[in-house]
């Protein structure tokens, strides 16, 4: 209270509590007025089809309380705190510690564990449980990884903002599914086997192309025309993909892709399939498995070219791109075709990314390729921190993982009644996480930058001091 | 007399209706400083930027003549070649540095075409080549070269946006110095530095002037650099070249000290104290 003995009239200031008071009070008005008509009543058709209107006055007054208490607490605790003060949400000392003695082999470690897992979950959920694991998580936060440490070239290392990279994913997806389902049964039909591995690399390449196409034109724009103009052509390529049905299928999508093959031998039941081969008894977890280290190859790739990429001149060039572009070009660096291979690059990888998946689900149509995909990749290049490969792996396994999670909120049921279905506030608790992490670490969960090259002792440079780009 | 290093022609640039430059025609020579002065808003900088191919001009020809003969018409190549093939550097009016890699990894980005080329465009160098892994040790010794001659080499691992100011000054005139440019152009290199900084400054360019075949462009307001370092000043007003010769003549010239008194050509008389004590300070800095 140092601040009220210097006021001249200190009776007359309002205490903090009766300040908050009111706040929280002014809040719990404006949610009132808010949920009357959004919540006070519901509207539900009786047996003769005619619209009866259910008032539901406690649900108002509950909404009402929550918003009062929440804007007090925050009022009291956390709002008009003395300027300097200690962060709100500090990272504890002793997880710090424990942090810095563990941080040297954290990449080994974690390797360690990804490599692991499909048989760990395999001991512990036995062939029929281990499915949903290895497949639902590992898989898909594998690719999620590899989405992101693709994206990461383009928006963590040269600063460009792409909120269309999910197009260069659907290239890669649907250059499979189509060469495998019709171009190769019309040509060399012999090769049906091989089809993935044949595919997967000119997936990358046709999607690397189009990462060419589009940036020529593209990557003269900057900030927010940028971001605008990739978020336009993610959206193109999706509906190019609805309508013209006589290439892509339409909304019906292409079905009955070929799946991977272990280097020519199908998983299938039979004679000559993975299990009678190898004398094990037929199971489809043993594809699951295979997919899942066939995406742990792919995103390992991405990662270690990734890794040399930034200690080559190109890679150097990308970072100083997000530092100062003028500079850039004062320097003789061709700011053009540095961005254009930026945008390549991180193309390919969604390309390759792209075709795994499509060989994963052996179906694919132009719902799975939605804006949303592009934000939830870019959200986890942002969240992991940007330019940071380990950032990447922690934020896809928060949100992915997290999100598939939340899908076994049963319990719930049990406090809020059988009618509750956890389901539908997935998303809404999800959004709740995403900012209170942002507020913990504004910058993402690994905010320094580890330096390219030294000439005496590597400093991690703090992520204030990194530029994040600006187009 | 010999070809002049770069020799800038009936140099004109507008923005709309204001004409920033007109009709500019100046030469700068080889083995030489040459200074650019002139009252704020003169169009110095605006100078650097059609020469360094950040403006194109709306008129005029910008030539630099290559120790070859060779000649090349700045305007007309596309901004990033101007550094690489017509080895021009320069720095800015307000620093840009890359602030957040560090001191060693600017110098490198500097030496990106040359790096680039030794790469094999990056996939010999993803395969880590033995010839890659050489070119890069030497940019490495040329950024040693420029840490130690500019005072920076214990600082090499730090971010550049860490170092005080007029250790970034340096920095980018290190960073501009690994491209090895023929000509450098620096905008206002001793702005806001402490008068030591200065004199270590005027040191540095001398020697970057004379012991490595690098030219110097240079614009500067702190009369007493320019008249130490410089060969050749030229002095804009409005846009328009008011003088242009050796320092001595130069600082003595009456358009040139109306000019930076801001008077009109019948007040001079009226200030005529204060040019005097201008004059006087002036000659007692270049001794
Ligand atoms: N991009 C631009 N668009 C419009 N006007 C410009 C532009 N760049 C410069 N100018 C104008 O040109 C004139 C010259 O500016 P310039 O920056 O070249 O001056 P200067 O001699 O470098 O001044 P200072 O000593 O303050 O650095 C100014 O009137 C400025 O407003
Ligand atoms: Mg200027």
């Amino acid at each position: 209270m140092a601040q009220a003995s210097l006021d001249a009239k200190p009776a007359a200031q309002p205490t903090r509590f009766e300040r908050a008071f009111k706040d929280a009070f002014i809040a719990a008005l404006v949610m009132l007025g808010l949920s009357v008509p959004i919540l006070a009543l519901r509207a539900e058709q009786n047996m003769s089809n005619e619209v009866i209107l259910i008032p539901r006055p406690w649900l108002v007054v509950i909404c009402c309380l929550i918003v009062f208490v929440g804007r007090l607490l925050l009022g009291l605790f956390v709002f008009n705190r003395a300027p300097g003060a200690k962060p709100l949400v500090e990272t504890p000392s002793a997880v710090k510690t424990a942090w810095a003695k563990f941080a040297p082999y954290a990449a080994q470690v974690g390797l360690g564990a990804i490599i692991a897992y499909p048989l760990v979950a395999l001991y512990l959920g036995g062939p029929q449980g281990a499915i949903k694991w290895i497949d639902n998580f590992g898989i898909q936060i594998l690719i999620y990884i590899m989405l992101g440490w693709g994206l990461n070239i383009v928006v963590g290392l040269a600063g460009l903002l792409d909120l269309g990279y999910v197009a260069f994913y659907a290239v890669g997806a649907y250059s499979y599914a189509l060469i495998a389902t019709k171009v190769i049964p019309a040509t060399f039909p012999d090769l049906g086997v091989w089809a993935f591995w044949i595919c997967l690399p000119v997936a990358g390449i046709l999607a690397a192309m189009w990462g060419v196409i589009l940036g020529f034109p593209v990557l003269r724009l900057r900030g927010d025309y940028l971001a605008i103009v990739t978020l336009a052509f993610g959206e193109i390529i999706r509906l190019v993909l609805i309508n013209w049905v006589d290439f892509s299928g339409g909304y019906a999508g292409i079905s009955s892709i070929p799946r991977p093959s272990f280097f020519g031998i199908p998983f299938n039941a039979s004679e000559s399939g993975f299990a009678a081969r190898f004398g094990l008894e037929f199971s489809p977890i043993y594809r699951t498995i295979f997919l899942y280290y066939v995406i742990l190859v792919l995103a390992l790739v991405t990662a270690f070219v990734t890794i040399r990429l930034r200690r080559l001149p190109v890679g150097r060039a990308w970072e100083a791109l997000r530092e100062d572009e003028i500079a850039c070009r004062s320097l003789g660096i061709n700011t053009v075709s540095t961005k254009l291979t930026a945008f390549a690059t991180g193309a390919l990888f969604g390309g390759f990314a792209g075709a795994f998946f499509a060989a994963r689900q052996g179906f694919i149509s132009p719902e799975s390729f939605v804006f949303l995909e592009s934000a939830q990749i870019l959200a986890i290049v942002v969240l992991g921190g940007m330019g940071s490969l380990f950032g990447v792996v922690i934020a896809s396994i928060a949100l992915v993982g997290g999100i598939e999670i939340l899908r076994e909120l049963d319990f719930l049921k049990a406090i809020f009644g059988s009618d509750f279905d956890p389901t539908q506030y997935r998303m809404l608790i999800f959004g709740l996480a995403m900012v209170l992490m942002m507020l913990w670490k504004p910058r993402g969960l690994i905010s320094h930058r580890e330096p390219t090259v030294f000439l005496k002792e590597r400093k991690s440079i703090s992520g204030s001091l990194v530029q994040e780009g600006h187009g | 007399m010999t070809t002049p290093l770069l020799k800038v022609e009936h140099l004109t640039m507008r923005f709309g209706g204001l004409t920033a430059i007109g009709d500019l025609s100046f030469e700068a020579h080889s083995g030489q400083i040459t200074a650019l002065i002139g009252p704020n808003g003169a169009g110095k900088t605006t100078v650097f930027n059609c020469i360094t191919g950040f403006y194109k001009p709306t008129e005029g020809m910008i030539t630099l003549t290559q120790p070859d003969g060779q000649k090349l018409l700045l305007e007309r190549l596309p901004g990033h070649d101007i550094n690489w093939k017509g080895r021009v550097a320069r720095t800015f009016q307000n620093i840009r540095l890359f602030g957040g890699m560090t001191l060693l990894e600017n110098l490198l980005v500097a030496q990106h075409n040359v790096l680039m080329n030794a790469s094999g465009l990056s996939i010999l160098g993803i395969f880590g080549a033995r010839s890659y892994k050489r070119a890069e040790k030497e940019a490495i010794e040329l950024a040693e070269y420029w840490l130690e001659k500019t005072g920076l080499i214990d600082r090499a691992d730090d971010a550049a946006a860490d170092l005080p100011y007029g250790d970034q000054r340096r920095l980018e005139i290190a960073r501009a110095m690994c491209t090895q440019p023929l000509l450098l152009c620096l905008d206002e290199p001793a702005a806001g530095l402490n008068p030591r900084e200065s004199l270590l400054l005027n040191d540095l360019l001398i020697s970057i002037c004379r012991e490595h075949k690098t030219s110097i462009l240079l614009i500067e307001h702190d009369m007493s650099v320019v008249m130490q370092i410089s060969d050749h000043v030229v002095v804009l007003d409005y846009g328009r070249k008011i003088a242009d010769g050796p320092p001595d003549a130069v600082k003595n010239d009456p358009k040139v000290i109306a000019a930076y008194l801001g008077v009109e050509d019948d007040e001079v008389e009226k200030t005529e104290a204060e040019i005097a004590t201008i004059a006087a300070h002036a000659k007692g800095d270049a001794r």
